[in-house]
C-alpha cells in the first residue's frame, strides 16, 4: 500500500523539476506543491526494460550520478569480493574482507524498475566463500541463495528492484556476524522513476564498528575479537572504514548556499546509530531510506544496523560540521567523527560568530544557589562554587586548599595540590578531546603526551591556546592537525592548575605557571 | 569377543594392500587415529546426532606438489592438458608452469592445490588410500596440540580463526612447519583448506523454517539455528566452505590429505 506522500511524490516530473529549477527552487516541499497544484502533468515514466548498461559503482564518500534515464533498463554490475590488510586507524591494521576492496562496498545506484543482472566475483586469493544480500531484493535471502561463491569463481543472478529506497547489502556467509564485522556491506539506492531532486553535492557515509583482539589504539594488525562481537563492545565505531575517514584534508566539502545529500548507511554489525551533524539541522530526512518518509527538521536520526537514512540539509554558514553517532562516546573515542568543511562568505544574521568575552563574576543568589548543595554559604567569589565540584573527599582537591590557591596564587601553595585541582580540570574539559591517556584521537585531536609543540612552543603560547582558543593546522609530533580548539572556560587559577598538570604529566616538565601569567595572557587580544 | 575382534583385524590390517600405484605397508607418512565421537556443527539437535568414528589412518601431511607431480606423471590423463572439464574446472593446476613442471612461486613442499575432488580422490585411490570423511577430517581437526579435543579451548580457536581471517599467501609456503597436533598430524589448520569425501553433505538441516530440507546456501536461516555450538566459528568457516564447493572446483587454497581404514575390508582388491 503506497501512501498519498508517496503517491505524491510520484506525481513530481521533471517539467515541474525543471519549472522549479528556473525558479531556483530547491524545496522539496515547494515541489510537492506544484506537484499537487499541476494534475497529471508532464511525461511517462517507463517500466520497460530497454537497452542495457554496465553500473558505475564509487568508494566512499563518493556517489555515482544520478540516473536520468525515463525508462527501466538491464543494468549489469560487477562487484568483487577481496580480503586485505588496510588501515583502521594509525598504525593499526586490520584484515578486511571488503566488497570492491574498500569499507564500505561500492556505491551501487540504479532505478525502480531495473533489472539487475548481478556478477559477484569471489577473488582467487580469498580465503572464504561469500554471498550478497541485498535488501532491495524481493526474494530469499535477497540473493544469498544464488550468489554464494567460492574463492576464484564468479556467481550471477538477477533480480528487479521493484521498491525505490536506499538499501544495504552485506555478506551472509557463516559465520555471518564475522563476515559484516569484517566489513562486507555497502549501499544500492534506488531512485524512483522520477528521479530525486537535484542537489549541489552527494555523499556516501557508512557506519559500522570494529571488534579487534587489542583495545583502541593498540598499534599492528589487530585480530578479530569473536568475544567483544559477542559481547557487542566494539573498540571501533567508525565512519567509512577507518577513524579519520573524513577529518583533515579527507573531510567532506562545500560551499555556502549549496543543497547537501547524505546517504548515509549503519552496517552495523550490532550498534544501532543516531546520526548527528554537529551545527546543521536536517533539513529533510527520508527516514530509513524510504522515500515515502519525508520527515524534516530533524536534529538526530536513528538508523538501524542494516538499515540507511538519507539526510538533505543547506549550508549557510562557512566552517567544519562535524558527522558524528550522538551515542557520544562513540565519536570522541571511538572514532565515529567525520567532517564536512563549508568555504564562502559569512552570514552574522544566521550566526554571529563570538560577540562578547567578557569577565563574568556569579551574582550572589547564583552562587548561593550553587553552594547550597553543600550546605556551604560562600558569597562573593566565583571560584569557591568550584569547591562543590571538586571536593571528593580528597584532600588535595579539597574546596578549602582551592581556596588557598585561588587566594595566594600558586607559587605559595604546594605542587601536590595544584596537580590534583589540573588533575580534576583536565578529567572534566580537556579529556573529551585530548584522552584521558593524552593520546588525543588520531587524525582529529592532536595528543598531549611528548607533544613536541609544547616542548617547542613557550608556555605563553600554550596559555593562549586555553584561554583564547587555537584554530588552523598545527603539526604535533611530525603528524598535521587542522581543527578548532575552543577558548576554554576556565578562571587563571583552573587554568594555571590544568597547564601545570598537563607540562608535568604528559611532558614530564616541572613547569610552574602561575593565575597571574595566565591573567596577563588573557587580557592580550589573540 | 571384542579384543579378538580387533586382534583379527590388525592382523589384516598388516597384510600388504594391493592399490594400483606404490605398495606400501608402512603408515610411518600417517598418524593413527583412535576414533571417537564427532558432534556435527550443523543439524546435531541432540547427542543422538553424535557422529562415531571408528579408527582411521591420516596423512601426516597435506599432499604435495612433488608427490602429485609424480601421479600426474604416472597419470597421464589427470594431466592439465589432458583432464576432462567434468572433473577439473579451468583453473585446475594453474599455478604450475606446465604439465609437469611446477615453475616459480610452486614450492615442491608445498600442498598442492587448484586440485578437484575427483582428482584428489583418484590420487587417494591410486595409492591405496581414500579421501578423509567430514566426520574423519573434523575429529583430527579438533585435537589442538596438547588435545584431543581444543573445540572448547578459546586460544585454539583463537589461533585458527586468525588464520581464516587472513588473506591467502601468493607464495604457499612448505608443509609442516605448524606445530603438530596430538596425533602427530601437522597443517589440519593454518595452511590450505582440505577436500573431504563427503563435503557435499554437510548443510543437511535439523531445523527447516523453510519447506526444504537442505539450505546449504542459506546460512542465516536454518542453517545457523541448529548449530550445536555457536561460538565455534571455526567450525562455520570450514562448513561455508565446503558448501561453497562442487566436484569439479579448484581453487588456490584448496588442497587434500589422504585416510585409510585401519580396519581393512576384507573384500578389498
Amino acid at each position: 500500500m503506497k501512501t498519498i506522500a508517496v503517491q505524491l511524490n510520484r506525481t513530481n516530473c521533471s517539467s515541474i523539476k525543471n519549472f522549479g529549477g528556473l525558479l531556483g527552487i530547491k524545496s522539496l516541499g515547494i515541489l510537492f506543491l506544484l506537484a499537487f497544484i499541476v494534475v497529471g502533468c508532464g511525461e511517462q515514466y517507463s517500466d520497460e526494460v530497454i537497452g542495457e548498461e554496465h553500473a558505475q559503482l564509487t568508494d566512499a564518500p563518493y556517489v555515482p550520478p544520478p540516473i536520468t534515464r525515463k525508462h527501466a533498463t538491464k543494468v549489469i554490475v560487477d562487484l568483487e569480493v577481496r580480503e586485505l590488510v588496510k588501515k583502521l586507524s594509525d598504525d593499526v591494521e586490520y584484515v578486511f574482507w571488503t566488497f570492491g576492496g574498500s569499507v564500505p562496498g561500492k556505491f551501487i545506484r540504479v532505478r525502480e524498475g531495473d533489472l539487475v543482472e548481478f556478477h559477484l566475483h569471489n577473488n582467487p586469493l580469498s580465503k572464504l566463500p561469500h554471498n550478497i544480500d541485498l535488501h532491495a531484493v524481493t526474494g530469499p535471502g535477497g540473493g544469498a541463495t544464488s550468489s554464494f561463491t567460492a574463492p576464484g569463481h564468479t556467481s550471477v543472478f538477477s533480480f528487479t528492484v521493484k521498491n525505490p529506497g536506499l538499501y544495504v547489502y552485506h555478506c551472509a556467509t557463516a559465520p555471518v556476524g564475522m563476515h559484516i564485522a569484517n566489513g562486507m556491506y555497502g549501499l544500492i539506492l534506488v531512485e524512483p522513476k522520477e528521479g530525486l531532486p537535484p542537489v549541489d553535492r552527494e555523499y556516501y557515509l557508512m557506519q559500522s564498528e570494529f571488534y579487534t583482539e587489542g583495545n583502541y589504539g593498540a598499534a599492528g594488525l589487530q585480530p578479530f575479537s569473536m568475544e567483544k562481537a559477542i559481547a557487542e563492545k566494539p573498540d571501533y565505531v567508525v565512519f567509512n572504514g577507518s577513524v579519520g575517514s573524513m577529518v583533515g584534508d579527507k573531510a567532506l566539502i562545500a560551499n555556502v548556499g549549496e543543497r547537501v545529500r547524505f546517504f548515509v548507511g549503519n552496517g552495523g554489525p550490532n550498534l544501532v546509530s543516531s546520526f548527528h551533524v554537529i551545527g546543521e539541522i536536517l533539513d529533510v530526512v527520508h527516514r530509513e531510506g524510504s522515500f515515502s518518509s519525508v520527515e524534516k527538521d530533524v536534529q538526530t536520526t536513528l538508523i538501524p544496523a542494516g538499515g540507511s537514512s538519507i539526510v538533505e540539509f543547506t549550508v549557510d554558514v562557512p566552517g567544519n560540521y562535524i558527522m558524528v553517532d550522538h551515542s557520544i562516546f562513540r565519536a570522541f573515542n571511538k572514532g565515529a567523527l567525520g567532517m564536512l568543511s563549508v568555504s564562502g562568505p559569512d552570514n552574522k544574521t544566521i550566526y554571529s560568530g563570538k560577540q562578547a568575552d567578557e569577565i563574568y563574576t556569579a551574582s550572589s543568589s547564583g552562587t548561593e544557589e550553587v553552594n547550597s548543595f553543600t550546605g556551604e554559604l560562600n558569597r562573593n567569589n566565583g571560584n569557591e562554587q568550584y569547591s562543590s565540584k571538586y571536593s571528593n573527599g580528597d584532600p588535595a582537591i579539597d574546596g578549602n586548599l582551592i581556596k588557598t590557591a585561588a587566594q595566594t596564587g600558586a607559587k605559595n601553595s604546594s605542587p601536590g595540590n595544584i596537580f590534583g585541582l589540573g588533575q580534576s580540570v583536565y578529567s572534566t574539559s580537556c579529556f573529551a578531546c585530548h584522552q584521558a591517556d593524552g593520546n588525543g584521537i588520531p587524525n582529529v585531536f592532536p595528543p598531549l603526551l611528548n607533544s613536541d609543540w609544547l616542548k617547542k612552543n613557550s608556555k605563553e603560547d600554550a596559555i593562549r591556546n586555553v584561554v583564547h582558543g587555537k584554530t588552523g593546522e598545527i603539526s604535533v609530533n611530525s603528524k598535521k592537525y587542522n581543527g578548532i580548539m575552543p577558548s576554554q572556560n576556565l578562571d587563571d587559577v583552573h587554568a594555571a592548575a590544568v597547564l601545570t598538570y598537563v607540562y608535568k604529566k604528559f611532558i614530564g616538565k616541572d613547569v610552574n605557571i602561575s593565575p597571574e601569567e595566565v591573567k596577563k595572557i588573557r587580557a592580550q587580544k589573540k | 569377543m571384542r579384543r579378538i575382534s580387533i586382534l583379527i583385524l590388525v592382523v589384516v590390517v598388516n597384510l600388504p594392500i594391493i592399490g594400483h600405484g606404490k605398495l606400501s605397508d608402512s603408515h610411518e607418512d600417517m598418524a593413527l587415529i583412535k576414533g571417537g565421537k564427532y558432534k556435527p556443527l550443523y543439524g546435531a539437535n541432540n547427542n543422538s546426532d553424535e557422529v562415531s568414528v571408528s579408527p582411521f589412518y591420516i596423512d601426516r601431511f597435506p599432499v604435495t606438489n612433488k608427490l602429485f607431480l609424480q601421479f600426474v606423471k604416472e597419470n597421464p590423463n589427470w594431466r592439465r592438458s589432458n583432464v576432462k572439464k567434468l572433473f577439473a574446472d579451468e583453473n585446475y593446476l594453474k599455478n604450475w608452469k606446465s604439465d609437469l613442471e611446477l615453475g616459480q612461486n610452486v614450492l615442491p613442499d608445498a600442498p598442492v592445490t587448484n586440485v578437484s575432488w575427483f582428482v584428489a580422490k583418484a590420487y587417494c585411490e591410486y595409492y591405496g588410500k581414500r579421501l578423509p570423511t567430514v566426520a574423519e577430517w573434523e575429529l583430527v581437526a579438533q585435537a589442538s596440540a596438547k588435545q584431543a579435543d581444543g573445540s572448547k579451548d578459546p586460544n585454539y580457536i583463537r589461533q585458527i580463526l586468525e588464520w581464516y581471517s587472513k588473506p591467502t599467501q601468493k607464495i604457499i609456503p612448505a608443509v609442516g612447519q605448524n606445530e603438530k597436533n596430538i596425533w602427530g598430524v601437522y597443517d589440519m589448520h593454518g595452511l590450505v583448506w582440505e577436500w573431504t569425501s563427503d563435503f557435499f553433505s554437510a548443510m543437511v538441516t535439523g531445523e527447516s523454517r523453510g519447506d526444504s530440507g537442505l539450505e546449504r546456501n542459506l546460512f542465516c536461516g536454518s542453517g545457523s539455528v541448529g548449530a550445536s555450538d555457536f561460538k565455534n566459528y571455526p567450525a562455520f568457516m570450514r562448513f561455508a566452505f565446503r558448501s561453497s564447493l562442487k566436484a569439479n572446483y579448484t581453487t588456490n587454497n584448496l588442497g587434500f590429505r589422504c585416510a585409510k581404514d585401519f580396519y581393512q575390508r576384507s573384500n578389498e582388491k
